[in-house]
């Protein structure tokens, strides 16, 4: 591993002042990438700042309609919360999915979502429920934050303090996990609203989107069925040695149509 | 950086890098070799270790991460004399076969079977998710841990 400097800032000010005044500075938040990243070689920062010291940013909130969920939220904890499980059991289940047990008792909610990694299973659940992430500069609607491969509309420096998701009457969220690594090699998340329908995917393409053709055929008939003829081409889909772009089309469609079915039975 | 850290319940002031891995300053600074390292990629679980009472991979954790806590390893469970119950279902279930990744799957058992009430063998195989057996054995290390929860009963670690 290279060296740098490590730094584990009190407060988010703190922090995006050690961020700013660093050449080549990184945030860590659980690390289950961004160690992996360093140990591998694949990323040089001089500086790693740690964010686990900011009490700010863990913790789990439940009223206005919305669960809100601080950025540094261990993934155990969202899976483990009885009030999210009470309020959006989906979120809690999907939560629960993430990797294996020991990188759900490290990773964060924050660190998956910033990274945009487009196999990762918080995405689905943030563009599917419309989530809010709010940084420690500004509010961005979860369906304008993923831009594209490991890209969001974060700045440099700034920091997600919380993620605000709206309660669905009824969500379900169906992945297909790659065996070894438990990464979605697809998932769906399907959410209704008091009979709005949104649709979150994640694996499939270089960041998670809404499937906006599927969302209009269940908003006109919220049943299995009526993804029968549905088409989903695989244009710009990701295609690796995991799953082909057509594949992975494929997979779009059962994921929705399991998560549609998830979600009629709840 | 300069750092306290508790492992086995003796508490360390270390001075140690900022780029140090826990598994390092476990294996290399308190030569508790126990602790295994099986892969580079983050991805076998055989440095498994409790941070704080919870099962987490030693090898993707900066020691500075750890600063302030408590981390129990392998050796810190029982003794040769005295094995903690998981510790004597591997045996008597023979739950190994090369014995390189056991202290992983321990230690992430006793994790697990501590968080449940009442798993059987399909939450077992989900629960070790994280630890892999080059050897494949795993039938017998479920069967093992399945024993483990039976012999660690109402006790906790």
């Amino acid at each position: 591993m290279y060296q740098f400097n490590y730094a584990k800032p009190a407060t988010v000010a703190e922090a995006a002042t050690l961020y700013a005044n660093a050449e080549d500075p990184v945030f860590l938040s659980g690390g289950q990438t961004l160690i992996p990243t360093l140990r591998q070689r694949l990323a040089a920062p001089t500086d790693v700042i740690d964010l686990s010291g900011i009490g700010e940013l863990s913790g789990i909130a439940v009223g206005d309609g919305k669960v809100t969920v601080g950025a540094f939220t261990r993934h155990c904890a969202v899976a483990e919360s009885a009030e999210v499980q009470a309020a959006i059991p989906a979120l809690a289940d999907l939560a629960g999915r993430i990797g294996d047990a020991q990188v759900r008792n490290c990773g964060t909610i924050g660190g998956s979502v910033a990274n945009s990694d487009p196999a990762a299973d918080y995405p689905a659940a943030v563009v599917a429920l419309g989530a809010t992430v709010r940084t420690d500069k500004r509010s961005i609607s979860g369906d304008d934050f993923f831009r594209d491969l490991f890209e969001t509309a974060l700045e440099p420096g700034e920091i997600i303090t919380s993620i605000e998701f709206p309660i669905p009457d009824r969500a379900a969220y169906r992945k297909f996990p790659n065996p070894a690594s438990r990464y979605a090699v697809v998932g769906v998340m399907v959410a209704d609203f008091g009979g709005n329908v949104r649709v979150g995917v994640t694996g499939a393409g270089p960041c998670a989107f809404r499937a906006r053709t599927i969302e209009d055929m269940l908003n006109a008939n919220l049943s299995t069925s009526a993804l029968d003829g549905v088409e989903v081409p695989d244009a710009g889909f990701n295609n690796d040695l995991h799953a082909s772009a057509e594949y992975r089309a494929h997979l779009v469609k059962v994921m929705a149509r399991r998560a549609v079915s998830d979600l009629l039975g709840a | 950086m300069n750092m306290t850290i508790t492992v086995n319940g003796a508490s360390h002031q270390l001075d140690v890098p900022d780029n140090e891995l826990l598994v390092d300053l476990l294996r290399e600074r308190l030569r508790l070799t126990g602790t295994h390292v099986g892969c580079d990629t983050s991805q076998c679980g055989a440095c498994t270790v409790h941070l704080d009472g919870r099962a987490v991979k030693s090898c993707s954790l900066f020691a500075a991460q750890a600063d302030g806590g408590s981390v129990t390893t392998i050796e810190g469970i029982g003794t040769p004399g005295d094995l903690h119950p998981m510790q004597r279902a591997f045996r008597e279930c023979h739950g190994l076969q090369c014995g390189f990744c056991t202290p992983g799957m321990i230690m992430r058992a006793i994790d697990l079977v501590a968080r449940s009430d009442g798993l059987d063998g399909g939450a077992v195989r989900d629960g070790l998710e994280g630890n892999l057996c080059r050897c494949t054995g795993y039938h017998n290390i479920v069967h093992a841990v399945l024993k483990g929860q039976e012999l660690m009963g109402g006790n906790d670690e």
